[in-house]
């Protein structure tokens, strides 16, 4: 079903070899080596992998956050036919949080602590839609309501510290959703909170998801890709390893890596059995910028390293209806 | 008088209440009281690994930290090997806390930026006085080995290791003294989920190969399934459900237990498990004030009028699986607990 309104549709988002460096002293370090996904209007698109592998980055890259003295050397970012990358600031700033918005992972640094939650969500309000001072108000608390926050009239002049954790992430989403914008990305929004919060915070992003807006996710939680998303998008060292439907992914992940990264998730099993095997692991760490080549991000860290994968990195091979695997395992298989 | 004995408990908790002083409401008006944790009692047997599980609020690193006498302990008793620590000073606590360290939660904060990795877990050999100078080095050496660490990383500083390598390091120091007890904060939950993996296998392995007792805190079920032995489920300072690994996730009994249980995203279990949560709503109340029924009635699915009048006490209802709800009955030896089917959907 997801596949047939894909394939008549044009992607909403059409982010093409992109590639995002960083000057420094050893010369350009390359943190985003040549990606390349879409996102369809309205649907999920989880990006995964660890720390270090390029997930923030890529959403940075889209905002036109990405810090000094990075900067994007190559690619394009497509939103609705128009390319981000070669916006003015100016032109930028039209965009943010208008038809493209941001929710971080740490609500509490990202959200002003010296302005109250109305100041702050009707911001963008009276910015991009040129509404009073009274009218966003009015707004703001019907904002605050959507996203179930208790005695919203009470809480619009509160300040975030005054706020439980979950509470800060339900306002940034909010103030994320106030312009109803076409592409929301999430940057592990729940990686500070409880998992019953992540619960309701999830419930949150699937309810806006339903009302149009496209959600690119970024998690490093196997589950969470499961429960929320539609397709995947897994990074590994900077690159696109593999890509697909979630099912596909799921039910037969190709990569070593993304193998690695669903096997070593501890289930939760309603019959425990008394012994306990050892978690498969993925050994070792996620290299730095200055240790990778033209190889394989990933190859000290395989367990089915040829002597090719030292050498290049591999094209994407197709492996399923919608499943694009970037590892020489499958060179002439398909 | 150390007592060896492997029938009586490593450590055992009576009735621990910790209150903290909060803030004044008013001029003159006496300190709020903040009852971190209110009468909790539990067991860790020698060898095993006792979880704490609960949201945030819920007081299980305030117990941590009070079994450790890291925090004043209002009331009630601490036991360690027969020895009762809640009212040593000085030396003798000193002394104690070579059989009690501690892991913590953030790998990043928790290592002296200063120090060189082998000083780290060198301090406390020092400190307490453990074995002559060699001694200490080969010491130093054994434990970067048994943790997966090079002796050449000795030198090193804390920044050039990696989050799961600085847990390893955190770890290696814990392990230093020969400690019976090892209490974990948290010790996983700033990981990412592959090294995660590599962290929980290395305190698994250390379990089996020196026959380690834990103490683990934590608030993920998944993690817990995996490590533990013995299970404790907390909310807002008291426990509400107490059993064995086996009893507990095949049937854990108390409404908060198994929204807690339903709230983990599997990855078998996809949007059919969300749709079938069982949804917590809003945050735990505050502990300041804590409601006089039980302290979950607000946000229970299976809330009844009993529960906001009359606060339930923790009972035995099966043989070594104790649950604190009024709604938990037993009939002709047959169990029942009110989200019985939700929990099925759920999982």
């Amino acid at each position: 079903m997801i596949l047939q309104t894909h394939l008549a549709q044009e992607p909403l988002l059409n982010v093409k070899n992109l590639t995002v460096a960083f000057k420094g002293r050893q010369g350009a370090a390359p943190v985003l080596n040549d990606i390349s996904f879409v996102v369809y209007a309205g649907e999920t698109l989880c990006l995964v992998g660890e720390s270090g592998c390029g997930k923030s980055m890529t959403a940075l890259a889209i905002m036109r956050l990405i810090p000094e003295p990075g900067e994007i050397t190559q690619g394009s970012i497509e939103l609705s036919g128009q390319n981000l990358a070669q916006f003015s600031i100016n032109d930028v700033r039209k965009i943010r949080g208008n038809k493209i918005s941001m929710i971080f992972q740490e609500p509490m640094t990202a959200l002003n602590p010296v302005y109250t939650v109305g100041d702050q969500i009707s911001e963008p309000l009276r910015l991009h839609q040129g509404l009073t001072k009274s009218e966003a108000r009015t707004r703001t608390i019907e904002i605050l309501k959507s996203v179930e926050i208790p005695v919203p009239e009470q809480r619009i002049d509160e300040f975030p510290h005054q706020l439980s954790g979950g509470m800060r992430q339900r306002v940034m989403i909010a103030m994320a959703m106030a312009c109803n914008p076409d592409v929301l990305i999430a940057d592990e929004p729940t990686t500070a909170l409880d998992v019953t919060v992540q619960a309701q915070i999830f419930d949150l992003l699937r309810e806006q998801q339903q009302r149009g807006t496209a959600i690119i996710l970024i998690t490093h939680d196997m589950g969470a890709v499961s429960e929320m998303s539609d397709r995947v998008v897994v990074m590994y060292g900077g690159r696109v390893v593999e890509e697909g439907l979630t099912t596909e992914i799921l039910d037969k992940p190709a990569h070593p890596y993304t193998q690695g990264l669903i096997a070593c998730l501890p289930e939760l099993d309603p019959n425990p059995t008394f012994d306990r095997p050892d978690l498969p692991e993925i050994p070792g760490v996620v290299p730095s910028v200055w240790e990778r080549g033209e190889s394989c991000p990933f190859a000290d860290r395989c367990d089915r390293v040829m002597a090719k994968c030292r050498e290049a990195f591999p094209p994407s091979f197709q492996t399923g209806l919608t499943q694009k695997v970037a590892c020489w395992l499958f060179e002439g298989q398909v | 008088m150390n007592n060896t004995d492997h029938s009586t408990p490593l450590l055992s908790v009576k009735n621990l209440k910790v209150h903290f002083k909060g803030k004044r409401s008013g001029w003159g008006k006496p300190a709020a009281i903040v009852h971190a944790v209110d009468g909790v009692s539990f067991d860790v047997k020698r060898g095993r690994t006792l979880a704490i599980v609960g949201e945030s609020g819920s007081g299980k690193t305030t117990t941590a930290l009070s079994v450790m006498r890291l925090v004043a302990i209002t009331s009630g008793s601490v036991h360690f090997n027969g020895v009762d620590l809640t009212h040593l000073e000085g030396e003798a606590l000193r002394h104690q806390r070579r059989n009690l360290q501690l892991v913590f939660q953030d790998p990043y904060s928790s290592l002296n930026p200063r120090q060189r990795a082998g000083d780290i877990v060198l301090t406390p050999l020092v400190l307490l006085g453990v074995g002559t100078p060699e001694e200490q080095k080969e010491k130093v050496k054994e434990l970067f080995r048994l943790v997966g660490l090079r002796e050449d990383q000795q030198m090193l500083f804390p920044h050039q290791f990696s989050g799961g390598q600085r847990q390893r390091l955190n770890v290696a120091r814990a392990l230093a003294t020969d400690p019976e007890l090892i209490v974990c904060d948290e010790p996983v939950s700033a990981l990412d989920i592959a090294i995660r993996a590599q962290v929980l296998n290395l305190l698994r392995r250390i379990q089996r190969e020196r026959n380690q007792s834990f103490l683990f805190i934590s608030h993920d079920m998944a993690v817990v399934e995996y490590i533990c032995d013995d299970i404790c489920v907390m909310y807002l300072g008291q426990i509400v459900e107490q059993a064995t690994r086996e009893a507990f996730f095949s049937r854990p009994l108390h409404p908060y237990s198994v929204a807690l249980m339903s709230a983990v995203p599997t990855v078998s279990g996809g949007r059919k498990k969300a749709a079938n949560r069982i949804k917590l709503i809003g945050d735990p109340p505050s502990p300041i004030n804590p409601p006089k029924g039980c302290r979950f009635a607000g946000r229970c699915p299976a809330m009844k009028p009993k529960c906001e009048l009359e606060a339930p006490l923790l009972r035995e209802v099966i043989p070594g699986h104790k649950v604190a709800c009024h709604f938990v009955t037993v009939e002709n030896n047959q169990v029942k607990a009110p989200l019985d089917e939700r929990f099925l959907l759920s999982i």
